[in-house]
């Protein structure tokens, strides 16, 4: 199987660090990993805002850049929800149904498809939330969203339980939305950061050092307002603890 | 009614929040702790997402049945003694109501609670014609009193405090400014409401379900105000949006179940009436309304917004409505079911509400009917940026985005030039307001020494891989 | 009437041209299992909870005797059954107007439902439905083995086709519109009290 690594536009300029442990830990698995260099976005900010026509070159350009792999994964839940959900108004071409079927967020690649029992070669000795992004697990069913009645799963929280000295804290609100939104947390600012001082409160409330989630856009919003109210708290995604680092 | 501007539903919520620190943090706690409630009833019931398959599957049969269960319901509540009016419009609902009442020589009439009646600007339109028109529901009675719309559809006055309930008591009906007890204010609104209950020539209901089987309307409510106001005065209306029929006395079993558990976190409302033609010495019009419902049906993309059996769930369970209050929506209809409706009455002036939204998908998640709201929340963005209702700001930066992702070449020439602008912009450029919203609220993330493709070529080169040239 | 000939028309004909072209079969609705505990307890519980209490009573006569105890000062006393006398007979009420100083209502209800707590009264058993909602308090007559388990039983028990009224009662009138605070006794009953009694 190849796999095409897709590293979204904010964490190649951002957070290279996560696309770094993502790639890694890949290869760790054995798996034959290549990435399009000529790759950009997916189109998500376009796209939320509605905007098709604007969206619709860089999605095709994206089905370009990884029509020829068996598989694409990538370290970011709303940019795989994206491309599986949103890349429905341009022509659905074999090669864009095959992208579209074929695309998987890291945490479900590889507790789905890989299969991964343990991580041996790595070790986290620290409190950690595990922010349950709205995209992972109602756009993605990472989880079960604690509306649905059922049975509870959590494949984030099956892999991190994997690591050595990992401690999952217990959050008052485990699935509400953090308010990132995309295009929402500059077009609603008011709102946006009031839902994510909330959520940056729970965590610390329950005594968490990290907050981890398969989402890096909703850890850069929630970060970002964690600092400017000068709260100590680390945010890390969780291709970072599973692959051991890079830590910034 | 259109206006100039669209509704500006975020500076709305803007000031909800930062009105005080009571305000916001009442509204989003009581209606959390109302969706904890719906969690635990629904919980307790092992086939709850079968109630919820069921729900959706019976209102899509109905609805894509609408004429046939309409004219059933009409002949059988006719052959119970009701007499059954149909009215195209929310001006062709106000006058026949008028007119019944004109028959009847009303000159005041008690309601409870009915968003339809809301949606046709029915209490206005009569007060304007001599015909006083009291609330009889403690919540819509408290948003008569004020001069405000509902704020929610199960809890109107839910973003108000007590004090600003007790004040506005005791402006409107006189009673003690300085006491906010709730049991207080509600036996004084008992006791103001029971005369005017015994004095009105007509009570007007809404209805949850209309039952095509039977000609029978259901209401629920909590305070058994619709049943006040139907078994007293003389005359009782009913008025009936076509999309609350449903086919058979059975399928009430499945929507009653539904109904409270998902709006309030109980198993039933403390009441719930049937209603089949005249009570005893008593006279019944219903009044079914279309008012933009079968245009609804036919739009491929939204029918099944007419699935809705105003539980309120979606509300409750909104992390942005929560937040915002339902008075920002500037519409009878709020929160995810008013995003998705009210684009319907006006689209220009409801053009900003589907942006209004983090897209988190809880709402669907909760809807007992599985509406797919925040889907249609989704297309309805795409339906107002085709409309060139997004602002030209927005239009502009996305077309030049557009082109840039799909030219790596320029877009990586692009990243080369927003590092060093980060690394050095002055503290004013990057966190002014109008520049840069992300500042306002938010420190900037620290742009990373090397970018991933720049690791990539120093770090993996040499392993050979995919390059597609622009 | 001639424009609501045209209304109607125009409306029906509004609707068929909308309708959705996939349209979808009527589901059947299946037999969900019941709970697996005892109804009137699941019912007690739940009565309780929406703010209605319970009392098993021997005989109509201890019937009567509850009642003067629950309500002492109760001047008013509406009944529409044959067990507890009252001081007013609700069939020689046909103005609903005059039961505006009705203290205590008394009627009986068909059966109760486990898993909500409700009682199923109808314009039969009020004789006056005013009785139900301008009484101050009620008290509801139940035979404890008429107890059926959910609203799908419920159903298949009510005959809406025979009834101009019928009402779901699962406890006093109640709202929680200022500051979510319940608070009972919001527009009709007080209280609701139900009495299991089988019928005489």
């Amino acid at each position: 199987m190849r796999v095409g690594l897709f590293i979204p536009c904010y964490i190649d300029l951002l957070f290279p660090e996560v696309g770094i442990a993502t790639l890694e830990l890949l290869e760790r698995l054995g798996l034959e990993v290549g990435y399009p260099l000529g790759q950009t976005c997916c189109g998500q900010p376009m796209s939320n805002s509605g905007d098709e026509s604007n969206a619709a070159a860089a999605e095709r350009f994206f089905v370009q850049n990884f029509q020829d792999f068996d598989a694409i994964v990538g370290p970011a839940g709303s940019c795989v929800k994206q491309v599986r959900h949103h890349f429905d108004t341009i022509e659905q071409t074999d090669a864009v149904q095959h992208v579209r079927q074929h695309t998987y967020e890291l945490v479900e690649f590889l507790h789905d498809i890989v299969q991964v029992h343990d991580f041996p070669w790595a070790e986290f000795p620290h409190s950690v939330a595990l922010h349950n992004s709205c995209s992972s697990i109602r756009g993605l069913g990472l989880a079960k969203p604690s509306e649905i009645m059922g049975t509870p799963f959590n494949k984030t929280a099956d892999l991190l339980e994997k690591v050595k000295g990992l401690v999952l804290v217990p959050l008052d609100r485990p699935d509400d939305c953090c308010g990132f939104g995309g295009t929402f947390c500059v077009t609603d600012p008011a709102v946006s950061a009031h839902m994510g001082i909330e959520k940056v409160r729970d965590h610390l409330r329950h005594g968490a050092e990290y907050v981890a989630s398969p989402d890096m856009s909703c850890l850069m919003h929630q970060q970002g307002i964690a600092r400017r109210a000068g709260l100590d708290i680390k945010f890390i995604h969780v291709a970072q603890i599973l692959n051991g680092g890079p830590f910034r | 009614m259109s206006t100039r501007e669209p509704i500006n539903v975020v500076a709305r919520a803007e000031a909800f929040i930062q009105q005080d620190h009571i305000h916001e943090q009442m509204h989003d706690g009581f209606l959390w702790a109302t969706m904890q409630r719906r969690d635990a009833e629904a919980a307790a019931v092992p086939e709850w997402e079968e109630l919820r398959e069921l729900g959706s599957h019976i209102k899509e049969h109905t609805l894509t049945h609408l004429d046939e269960y309409l004219t059933q319901f009409e002949a059988n509540a006719t052959t119970r003694g009701a007499q059954v009016h149909w009215a195209r419009d929310a001006a062709e609902h106000n006058e026949i109501v008028y007119a019944i009442l004109q028959d009847h020589g009303v000159t005041e009439l008690i309601k409870s609670k009915s968003m339809l009646q809301e949606e046709c600007a029915m209490p206005p339109y009569l007060a304007q014609r001599g015909i006083t028109v009291i609330e009889s529901d403690l919540g819509e009675r408290i948003q008569q009193l004020d001069g405000q719309p509902p704020s929610h559809i199960v809890f109107p006055a839910i973003h108000k405090t007590r004090q600003e309930v007790a004040q506005l008591f005791a402006r409107t009906i006189g009673t003690d400014p300085n006491n906010d007890d709730p049991h207080v204010l509600t036996e004084a609104m008992r006791n103001n409401a029971r005369p005017r209950f015994l004095a009105a020539g007509a009570g007007m209901t809404g209805a949850n379900f209309a039952v095509a089987e039977t000609g029978t309307f259901v209401v629920c409510t909590n305070e058994g105000n619709a049943d006040i106001g139907a078994s007293v005065p003389p005359l009782h209306i009913a008025s009936i949006g076509i999309e609350k029929i449903i086919p058979r006395v059975e399928d009430l079993g499945v929507f009653l179940r539904l109904l409270a558990r998902s709006g309030e976190g109980a198993p039933l409302t403390q009441y719930s009436s049937h209603f089949t033609g005249p009570r005893k010495g008593g006279e019944l019009h219903i009044v079914l309304v279309d008012n933009g419902r079968s245009r609804r049906l036919g739009m491929a993309d939204f029918w099944h917004s007419l699935k809705c059996i105003r539980c309120g769930a979606c509300m409750n369970t909104c992390p942005v409505y929560r937040r915002s209050g339902g008075l920002a929506y500037g519409a009878t209809y709020s929160g995810p079911i008013g995003v998705i409706l009210d684009p319907t009455f006006d689209e220009y002036k409801y053009s900003e509400l589907p942006f209004h939204s983090t897209l988190c998908g809880s709402c669907s998640a909760v809807c007992p009917v599985k509406i797919d709201i925040s889907d249609q929340i989704f297309k309805w963005r795409r339906v107002m940026a085709n409309k060139g209702y997004l602002p030209l700001a927005k239009r502009l930066s996305f077309a030049i985005a557009g082109h840039v992702f799909a030219h790596p070449g320029e877009y990586h020439a692009l990243q080369q030039a927003a590092v060093p602008a980060l690394d050095h912009a002055p503290h004013f450029l990057l966190y002014n307001h109008t520049l840069n919203p992300w500042g306002r609220e938010r420190e900037i993330p620290q742009v990373a020494k090397q970018t991933f493709r720049e690791w990539y070529l120093e770090h993996r080169r040499s392993h050979g891989n995919q390059n597609v040239e622009s | 009437m001639e424009t609501r000939t045209l209304s109607r028309e125009s409306i029906l004909a509004a609707i068929r041209q909308n309708l959705p072209p996939q349209r979808v079969s009527r589901p059947q609705i299946p037999a969900f299992p019941g709970p697996d505990r005892p109804l009137r307890l699941l019912f007690e519980e739940h009565l309780t909870k929406a703010g209605a209490t319970a009392h098993p009573v021997g005989s109509p006569a201890e019937a009567t005797a509850k009642l003067t105890t629950l309500f002492p000062s109760a001047k008013v006393v509406c009944s529409a059954v044959p067990e507890i006398a009252g001081t007013r007979r609700a069939e020689d009420m046909h103005d609903p107007h005059a039961l505006a100083d009705v203290d205590v209502g008394v009627m009986r209800a068909q059966f109760g439902v486990a898993e909500s707590g409700a009682v199923w009264v109808t314009q039969e058993d009020l004789l006056v439905t005013a009785l139900g909602f301008l009484s101050q308090h009620l008290v509801v007559l139940l035979d404890p083995n008429d107890i059926v388990s959910d609203m799908h039983e419920a159903y298949r028990r009510v005959r809406l086709h025979e009834t101009a009224y019928g009402c779901f009662m699962a406890g006093p009138s109640a709202t929680a519109d200022i500051e979510a605070t319940l608070v009972h006794g919001a527009q009709g009953a007080r209280s609701l009290d139900v009495f299991y009694l089988p019928r005489t």
